[in-house]
């Protein structure tokens, strides 16, 4: 379930200019970063990290972080070329947070919602314990509230590291999500590129409505492992949006400059037919 | 119904570190048969043989290494699910289909009777020959598979019947169709669906319990796996490639990945170990196939004394607290 993404490591701005790894232009950062990380020459919407995620998903100032304080803990003392707890140190130093998850309240569009953003940034946006719990954490606090949930998601699936630990943390999501709508609440799930194996296979797919980013891979097996099982050549878009959406995969496509006008009618929605 | 092989693989193949045991196997075999056609009395030769295939077997049984037992999860001769509905369970009725798109041969689905009890059966099928294995992709179900499952556990619901699931998945399939059709969807649909069935539910890994492609029908109130079984977020060989670069690292990540029974049951993620015989389920089928059965009825048995409303609470607050732990702990 924690497949490796055959793709570059690219999509995060980093010199003064970028080069869009779909069409290959090369961009200048500034620009990027100021249109939320959209190719300005294709319209490829590039990985965002958390922070930024947040910045331009809630009403300015809203946003109260919880369960920042969970840390992840290498209980399989797990090691390949290093130790895991290395590979965390690295990860937490590179991001400045604790693990691949944030967490918290917000407003969009002066809407209350509970939301949760997993950070690609953070070793692949992989979910071990850290992730399964803050997601959980946070249909919790949404129950708790009486609040819809987000969940943005951009992951290569489990976290490896944690072993059977982290194949739990499915379980552990989709419980929380089947009682919190057993009591009327709604949740969106919006995954964005990329978004694979465990975490598509848990929460990302049993929200009420399920949104993909234009062009965002999203699948249960990483690309690579179907074409060596298959042999063959993939068709083309597989796993894309798009194709997901054609096949009935998906409620609809959003782009990131529409999403905030578009969850905020879609929590319009959920909260008409209420007494 | 289902076709179904009294016996098991012909050829008893031996694993690589079974080697010495099949050796002495084999001379035992000589003996014996020799002893009818000298005059030699081999009686104490014979003994001693019996004796030493008995001490090896525990020696070489009682230092498996994680990938030795995966060898031995995957041995051609283990008990697989036909077997399993062969010599368990009586008055068996398949029901195919999941109403939708299609019949997944590598998740079988069907009434069953257990020591008298009646239930449905889920079960993943990974095919004995080379042609039901074909047919059974090696036991990798499609989303149709994992529907089909839910729709048969929705109608044991209905009906009041406990279900049993049996894993031996080496992952759900990845495959073209499978992601056209929704496979993490399916997956992730069963996981939050089965939290809310109203009937107890057991689940033992028998074999190979494939990531992903096992939880779409493991969320049980109790989760047993065989001694030799194997239950990971991926495999051995698909953790290698990534994290060692090669698959020669799989006996490493066998190793590192904690998959095996016991390893999982000190991290509290499996509920109970069943054992298997010295040498292993496929040595002795029959007493590990009945060590299966006499679990599964002591759970049921527990689990139709609670009232539903516990049962429930009780499945949800397992799977909400057995791998919480470690996140607990306050960053520094
Ligand atoms: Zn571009």
């Amino acid at each position: 379930m924690a497949w490796r993404l055959g793709r570059k490591k690219k999509d995060m701005p980093g010199g003064l200019w970028s080069k869009c790894s779909s069409c290959g232009t090369m961009i200048y950062t500034k620009e990027l970063v100021a249109n939320q990380n959209i190719c300005t020459s294709c319209g490829f919407h590039h990985t965002l990290n958390a922070q930024r995620r947040m910045e331009i998903t809630a009403d300015p100032g809203t946003f109260q972080e919880y369960f920042a304080d969970l840390a992840p803990q290498d209980r399989l003392q797990f090691v390949d070329s290093i130790p895991y707890s290395e590979k965390i140190e690295k990860a937490q130093k590179k991001t400045g947070n604790a693990d691949a998850c944030l967490t918290g309240l917000c407003e969009v569009k002066g809407h209350a919602v509970a939301i949760a953003i997993i950070d690609f940034s953070f070793m692949g946006g992989s979910m071990g314990e850290v992730v399964g719990e803050k997601i959980t954490r946070t249909v919790e606090l949404a129950q708790e509230k009486g609040l819809p949930v987000f969940i943005f998601s951009a992951s290569g699936g489990a976290r490896m590291h944690e072993g059977a630990i982290s194949l739990m943390q499915m379980a552990k999501t989709c419980a929380v999500l089947q009682r919190f709508r057993k009591n009327g609440g709604f949740s969106v799930s919006i995954m964005t590129n990329p978004t694979t194996g465990g975490v598509t296979a848990s929460f990302a797919s049993v929200c009420d409505i399920m949104i993909g980013e234009p062009q965002a891979l999203i699948g249960f097996a990483g690309p690579r492992v179907i074409q060596n099982t298959i042999r063959q050549d993939l068709p083309e878009g597989f796993q894309r949006s798009e194709f997901l959406l054609e096949k009935g995969q998906l409620d609809m496509i959003v782009s990131r400059e529409e999403m905030r006008d578009r969850l905020s009618l879609l929590l319009d929605y959920a909260a008409a037919g209420k007494k | 119904m289902a076709r179904k092989k009294l016996k098991t693989s012909s050829k008893p193949a031996a694993l690589p570190f079974e080697q010495p045991i099949e050796d002495v196997r084999n001379r035992l075999k000589e003996l014996e048969s020799l002893a009818g056609k000298t005059a030699h009395d081999l009686t104490e030769e014979i003994a001693f043989y019996q004796e030493r295939l008995t001490t090896l077997t525990q020696e070489v049984y009682g230092g498996l290494t994680a990938w030795n037992r995966v060898q031995v999860a995957r041995h051609p001769n283990r008990p697989l699910t036909t077997d399993f509905i062969q010599y368990l369970f009586t008055d068996f009725v398949e029901l195919h289909g999941d109403g939708l798109y299609g019949d997944d041969p590598a998740m079988v689905t069907g009434f069953a009777t257990l020591e008298g009890r009646r239930l449905l059966l889920v079960a993943q099928r990974k095919g004995r020959d080379v042609k039901e294995r074909l047919r059974c992709h090696f036991g990798s179900s499609h989303p149709e598979g994992y529907r089909k499952a839910l729709s048969k556990m929705r109608l044991a619901e209905r009906l009041q019947l406990p279900i049993v699931c049996l894993i031996n998945t080496p992952g759900a399939y990845p495959g073209v169709g499978a992601e056209e059709r929704g496979q993490a969807r399916a997956i992730a649909e069963n996981i939050h669906e089965m939290f809310g069935i109203q009937v107890p539910i057991v689940v033992v890994v028998i074999g190979e319990g494939g990531s992903g492609g096992a939880l779409g029908i493991a969320i049980g109130d109790r989760v047993g796996m065989m001694e030799n079984a194997w239950y990971s977020v991926i495999s051995p060989e698909g953790c290698a490639s990534i994290l060692w670069h090669s698959a020669d690292g799989k006996e490493e990540a066998a190793e590192a990945l904690k998959l095996t029974a016991n390893p999982m049951h000190d991290l509290g993620l499996v509920d109970q170990v069943i054992p298997e015989p010295v040498g292993g389920a496929h040595a002795h089928p029959k007493e590990a196939m009945r060590a299966v059965a006499d679990q599964i009825d002591l759970w049921l048995t527990e689990l139709e004394k609670l009232p539903l409303d516990a049962l429930l609470e009780a499945r949800y607050q397992k799977f909400r607290t057995i791998a919480s732990a470690g996140s607990l702990v306050t960053s520094p």
